[in-house]
């Protein structure tokens, strides 16, 4: 356990090596320098500079370095928490990150904290009782949620809940503390989605518990159903869902984007999208990397919960 | 509850014209009709028949777990003269695992492998004995060691899939025994196990009802376990019992045409393939939805007439006392008249050396599957590799096709090396003549190509036919060899049968012409009446062509049967070779007379020594110093056997034993089988006995 847990770690520090190098390779350009010159100097300045001024300016910038020394510095710049200064915002880029993915981590754990409990609750009462009316209810809610394109969901929802109702925020202000009422529609966004994929996935495991072996072992040892259901059944069934809701944390991070950019809510997703479109260079180099960062953590926690709850895996033969 | 007193003449369980069907997209399906049993207490009642039968869903029945789609659609299931049918579900809760048990066909599947094996058999007592945690958990120990468990203490804190499979199906032993029940339904118990191991399971089996006074209800399609463990049997086929009665009696004079069929397809142990062919039932089982009219096995009978067999169900007649048929001709038919048989094989004269095997060992990291093998094979025989699982057997096959390189030895093929020569360097020709025929026709034809397709593509492949025309004649050709209808070129596996498909396999590996055979198990997965079709079916073609065939199996009476020669494994090494008919008579080594022992025989005129190995298979990534058996072996010399590697005995004609005993010990050995019937008749057993 402790030797794969190793072994996926190296493996983290593998991908994150060469994702940075890539990231690193990919803005050093000539085309980019350029478009960093008139970040840095705005568009008159750097029209007007002669080729020997450019010239003068990049050493000054030390753009003319080896490209390996300016990858392993800018690496090391990034190791130690320097991640550079993002031209648009004119703020450093590890405060504007940090204080983005705030707004994130807030908007996500309110997503975690009902989307957990709901799909997997629905996912065992369906798979439980394969074929019975509630099952089918379900499933169709299920996939009727999943069929329909976050965009969607977002103009409905904006439509009923905010227009129509008035219950709701349309649009975060961003500025000031995050209010219930701005969270509301970009969480139940996420949530409608993601909900009907984690109950599909929660009931399909169920099923498939519910029709093995052990189970009809369990049953006809003469336990009460509710004995079959919690001691025999859902340890097993949850298995799956457990391990595929650390990965939910990876899904999360590409569907922010969508949520927050149509909700103008001030968070990663957002600044990442923003950054990308104003050629905001560093902060998309960041951005980036962090993002790395999580999708490869939650593949590890994801590895590590599915061991823990396997014996098979956990205690050797 | 207040238990009624064991009565001889009352039945403890009782089956009362029980139907049982399937709702399915298509409608109602019968799975079981008109089915009728009592079970004495006491009394061990063995239910047999083919996959398709019936057979579990009776199980499944009593138990009433018949799943959602399952309905028991008349008649009623009594135990102790209540009525299960009719019982609300809190009360058959209470009965389920207290008064009725079951045990299982795969006991890993059947074992929670999350859960301590110590907490899943604590449930039981706790649930129907009120035992508080500790006295529940002392009473799960002494049961584990009832059932000769040996650690009782690690199995306690052990998760399933750290046992064998041997401890856990012992360990399901227990947990049914844990409530003492009156009845205990077992479906196929052994049939995932390993022989040897089979035969510890059915004696504690035995044991434990004789102990504890419990009725059995003991379901195998094995004639040979049912004649072992069970006094009285009823026979099943498309859902209806066919034949039910004694044991004995049923199997020296059956009363059934589809019983006698089933006995014509098994191997008994006096029986070679120059003596007597096997008999395989022709047609094939007709689906639940398709059944004749009248007579099911109508169709497939030798006996049908037309007009009295196919005009309305077949009721259950009474032949004697305690015996009933399902046949209406049961007075009719002449059941003295020895059975159909084939022509006989003449034995041919053995050919040129075509594989010599020379000390051939093969490692996977520090796991030694196969250590200093040594055998040869000669054009046109058919040499059997028996052995156990984990003994190297499918290992040595891989060598063999180049698709494993030896670790060390050589693999001479018509005097060249192939040891070290993957499959993929071998030239056409060799490939072309070297084929296999595989365990499971189920998963080696890729579902998305017609039959016809599949042979082609072997043929163009080892261009033995130019040109489409000439393809095409020789798929048909191959078709025919098989006994395959020539329409079977436009079918896709999945509407082939099992037979069918495995059929295809072999027409497969003889679409080159090849000189030798490899067959892994190549009629394990199949049904009992099946199996001996594609037997014999494998062995007509090997005649035919004069095709080397080594034939790898667990099966001791297939071997006998078919095997002109005898490999014996056991732990990667070889410990007996030789003629078949010396392999399966004295001397033996140790560990052919226990493997020999352990087959379960469908005689009952047939006497058999007992001959138990003893613990658990040593893992074969740290196998015992020594002669690999010495850990198991009742004979082993504390100090020789566990420290030296047997030597070879020569016992004349090929004949080898690896073995520390001295010569006049394995030369007096007594054979293991015994015809008691002869026996009794001529007064001398010895003389007997030698052929088998």
């Amino acid at each position: 356990m402790a030797d794969l847990i190793w072994r996926r770690l190296a493996q983290m520090v593998l991908i994150m090596a060469s994702a940075s190098l890539l990231l690193f390779a990919i803005f050093d350009t000539e085309q980019f320098r350029k478009q960093i010159a008139v970040a840095e100097l705005g568009g008159f300045g750097a029209a007007a500079l002669s080729e020997g001024d450019y010239q003068a300016w990049i050493a000054k910038k030390g753009l003319d370095a080896p490209f390996v020394e300016r990858y392993l510095s800018w690496a090391g710049n990034m190791l130690q928490g320097d991640m550079g200064f993002s031209m648009e915002k004119n703020t450093e880029v590890a405060g504007l990150i940090a204080s983005r993915l705030h707004a994130t981590g807030t908007l996500a754990f309110y997503f975690f904290l009902l989307m957990v409990p709901i799909s997997l609750t629905l996912g065992v009462i369906a798979g439980m009782r394969e074929g019975s009316w509630i099952d089918r209810a379900i499933s169709i809610a299920a996939v009727t949620t999943t069929s329909i394109p976050q965009i969607a969901t977002a103009v409905l929802l904006t439509v009923f809940l905010s227009l129509g109702l008035g219950w709701f925020s349309a649009k975060s202000s961003a500025i000031g503390p995050i209010t219930f009422a701005e969270l509301a529609l970009p969480v139940l966004t996420l949530l409608i989605y993601d909900v009907g994929y984690v109950t599909r996935m929660t009931r399909a495991a169920m099923v498939e518990v519910m029709s093995s072996h052990y189970i009809r072992t369990a049953v006809l040892k003469g336990l009460p159903r509710a004995t079959v259901i919690w001691r025999h059944a859902l340890r097993n069934a949850l298995i799956v869902p457990v391990t595929l809701i650390f990965l939910q944390l990876n899904w999360l991070l590409s569907h922010i984007v969508v949520v927050e950019v149509f909700f103008q809510y001030s968070g990663f997703g957002r600044m990442l999208y923003e950054a990308a479109i104003y050629g905001d260079i560093e902060v998309v180099q960041a951005a980036t990397m962090v993002a790395v960062i999580v999708a490869v953590l939650s593949q590890l926690l994801s590895d590590i919960a599915y061991i823990l709850l396997n014996p098979r895996l956990r205690v050797a033969r | 509850m207040e238990t009624p007193r064991p009565d001889a003449t009352v039945p403890v369980l009782e089956c009362r014209n029980l139907s049982i069907s399937y709702d399915t997209n298509a409608g109602e399906v019968p799975a079981v009709t008109d089915f009728n049993l009592r079970l004495m207490p006491g009394e061990a009642h063995g239910l047999v028949g083919e996959s398709g039968c019936g057979k579990s869903t009776v199980a499944l029945a009593i138990m009433r777990y018949l799943g959602r789609n399952g309905r028991i659609t008349g008649g009623q299931i009594l135990l102790n003269g209540r009525d299960l049918l009719a019982m609300p579900e809190a009360e058959l809760c209470r009965l389920r695992g207290s008064e009725i048990a079951m045990i299982y066909q795969e006991p890993m599947a059947s074992l929670n492998p999350s859960m301590k094996i110590g907490a899943q058999l604590v449930e039981v007592p706790r649930r129907h004995g009120g035992l508080g945690r500790s006295e529940a958990g002392n009473h799960a120990a002494a049961m584990l060691a009832r059932v000769r468990i040996p650690d009782v203490e690690r199995v306690r804190n052990a998760y399933p899939h750290q046992l064998s499979g041997g401890q856990q199906q012992r360990v399901m032993i227990a947990m049914a025994l844990l409530a003492n029940p009156k009845v205990l339904l077992l479906d196929e118990p052994t049939t995932a196990l390993d022989v040897t191991v089979e035969a510890g399971i059915v004696e504690l089996i035995k044991e434990i009802a004789a102990e504890f006074g419990t009725s059995m209800l003991y379901i195998s399609h094995n004639l040979g376990l049912v004649q072992e463990s069970c006094a009285r049997l009823t026979v099943m086929y498309a859902g209806e019992a066919v034949e039910t009665g004694p044991v004995a009696e049923v199997f020296r004079n059956m009363r059934h045409p589809y019983t006698r069929g089933l006995f014509g397809s098994i191997p008994l142990p006096g029986a070679d393939k120059t003596s007597r062919t096997l008999t395989a039932i022709p047609g094939q089982l007709p689906s639940p939805r398709s059944r004749p009219l009248g007579c099911n096995f109508g169709p497939r009978c030798a006996e049908f007439r037309a007009g009295l067999c196919d005009q309305a169900a077949v009721p259950m007649l009474a032949v004697a006392s305690g015996r009933t048929s399902r046949c209406l001709r049961v007075a009719e038919i002449d059941w003295a008249a020895p059975p159909v048989s084939g022509t006989r094989r003449a034995p041919g004269p053995p050919g040129e050396v075509l594989l010599s095997v020379e000390e051939l060992s093969k490692s996977y990291g520090g796991v030694k599957a196969n250590r200093d093998l040594t055998f040869e094979a000669r054009q046109g025989e058919t040499l059997a590799i028996v052995g156990e699982s984990g003994c190297g057997k499918s290992t040595l096959a891989r060598v063999i096709m180049g698709l494993e390189a030896a670790s060390g030895g050589k693999v001479f093929y018509r005097g060249r090396d192939l040891g070290q020569l993957p499959v993929t360097r071998r030239d056409t020709p060799t490939v072309r003549s070297l084929q296999m025929v595989f365990q499971n026709p189920f998963d080696t034809l890729n579902p998305s190509h017609t039959i016809g397709f599949q042979i082609a593509r072997v043929i163009r492949k080892f261009g033995t036919a130019k040109g489409e025309a000439q393809i095409r004649a020789r798929v048909e050709q191959l078709l025919d060899i098989v006994k395959l209808p020539r329409e079977f070129v436009m079918r896709r596996p999945r509407q082939l049968s099992g037979g069918q498909k495995q059929r295809v396999g072999i027409a497969r590996a003889f679409a080159g012409n090849p000189a030798l055979v490899v067959a892994d198990e190549p009629v394990s997965a199949l049904d009992v009446s099946v199996q001996a079709a594609v037997t014999e079916l494998l062995m007509d073609i090997q005649q035919e062509h004069g095709t080397t065939m080594l034939f790898i199996s667990h099966d001791l009476s297939v071997v006998r049967y078919l095997a002109d020669r005898v490999v014996v494994m056991y732990l990667g090494r070889i410990m007996e070779q030789g003629r078949t008919r010396d392999v399966f008579a004295p001397p033996y080594h140790p560990y052919t007379e226990a493997l020999l022992s352990a087959v379960p025989i469908a005689d009952p005129d047939m006497e058999k020594r007992k001959v138990a190995l003893e613990g658990e298979l040593p893992s074969p990534s740290n196998p015992p110093k020594g002669c690999p058996l010495s850990t198991r072996c009742r004979y082993a010399i504390a100090g020789l056997c566990d420290r030296d590697l047997p030597p070879q005995q020569d016992f004349g004609h090929g004949h080898r034993i690896a073995c520390h005993l001295p010569r006049e010990m394995l030369l007096a050995m007594e054979p293991v089988f015994r015809d008691g019937a002869q026996a009794t008749r001529h007064g001398n057993a010895e003389k007997e006995v030698s052929h088998v």
